[in-house]
């Protein structure tokens, strides 16, 4: 069998066959935040089939250089994201992925936010300092993103405005309340998400990624 | 190190090499495909002369309805660089269709459209 290879094949940039361009059919969100943070329940929660898990593999030695040799070895690891689906139309299925906030997982990051339409930080108000990652990494992107703080039953109810102003965000950045366990809140936040990713995109201001 | 230990390590890293025995060892796919990318199987793929246990044939199978290229590393259990590299293959025999996704290049009137089928979708739910 032939392969095309390229200069672009080594970094995996090839277009697709050259094929005609159509209409898209599937979409993405990224949900991200700290560890606990609830990514793996929201997921759960708005993903209308039971949440599905696949893994990229990492190791340690060379994070995002992707060497043959280094695949079997005793450091390879895999780093799991959990990710559901929503069928949006006849002709649109949306994925939400939930994936690891930290620094040493944005090799993943740039595989996942390619294409996204929006992004949303799950933010736990009790480690507050876990999201900063995941804010850092959108601002970089020019991915718009919402902040979500997870409202868990038993702890008390950091406001949107103190959790801003904790977390040093600029007020073009929307900060609302979910339960990450709710169907309805999760696609409430879902929808926020959009909406916000919609009014950046008509911004003059329109970052580029 | 007894004789069963030593297997059970053996095991261990078998788990993580084999699916890139399937790949030959490549990580690499041949193709650009995003995660959320639809896979369908071609009336080529389906009538490929597989043996059962390729995995080809566990991909063209479960991809009889569309399935999102992530879909389908949860599905064989492999990290996502090996389902992409599958994929890629099958995608270049002609047994796979991907359908398009939201590209890094894409236009404004693209991106508009998108996020409106998808909030407008998400409104409906």
């Amino acid at each position: 069998m032939d392969y095309v290879r390229s200069d672009s094949a080594s970094n995996g940039i090839v277009p697709k066959n050259g094929a005609p361009k159509g209409r898209i059919t599937s979409a993405k969100i990224v949900v991200a935040g700290g560890f606990g943070a609830g990514k793996t329940t929201f997921v759960g929660a708005v993903s209308e089939i039971d949440p599905l898990r696949t893994e990229a593999l990492m190791t340690s030695a060379a994070v995002g250089v992707d060497r043959t040799e280094a695949v079997p070895g005793k450091f390879a690891t895999t780093v799991a994201m959990d990710f559901g689906r929503l069928t949006l139309a006849e002709d649109l299925v949306l994925y939400v992925f939930g994936t690891p906030g930290q620094h040493r997982f944005w090799f993943m990051w740039d595989d996942l936010v390619c294409g996204a339409v929006a992004a949303i930080v799950l933010v736990d108000t009790r480690r507050l300092a876990d999201s900063f990652a995941s804010i850092d990494f959108f601002e970089s992107r020019g991915l718009p993103f919402l902040i979500a703080i997870n409202q868990f039953q038993d702890t008390r109810q950091h406001g949107p405005e103190q959790v801003r102003e904790a977390l040093k965000i600029p007020a073009a950045v929307e900060v609302v309340t979910c339960d990450a366990r709710s169907p309805e809140s999760t696609k409430q936040t879902l929808i926020a998400a959009a909406e916000h990713a919609l009014a950046e995109h008509h911004a003059p201001r329109s970052r580029k990624a | 190190m007894t004789e069963g230990r030593r297997r059970e390590g053996g095991r261990h890293a078998a788990s993580l090499a084999r699916p890139y025995a399937w790949t030959a060892g490549r990580t690499r796919p041949t193709v650009d495909l995003a995660v959320e990318a639809l896979v369908e199987t071609t009336a080529e793929g389906r009538t490929a002369p597989f043996s059962p246990t390729n995995p080809l044939a566990v991909v063209t199978q479960f991809c009889l309805h569309q399935r999102s290229v992530a879909e389908v590393g949860a599905h064989l259990g492999v990290p996502l660089g090996v389902a992409r590299v599958l994929i890629g293959d099958l995608l270049i025999a002609g047994q796979v269709s991907i359908r398009d996704t939201l590209t890094a290049d894409a236009s404004w009137d693209e991106r508009n459209d998108l996020l409106e089928r998808v909030l407008s979708g998400l409104r409906a739910l």
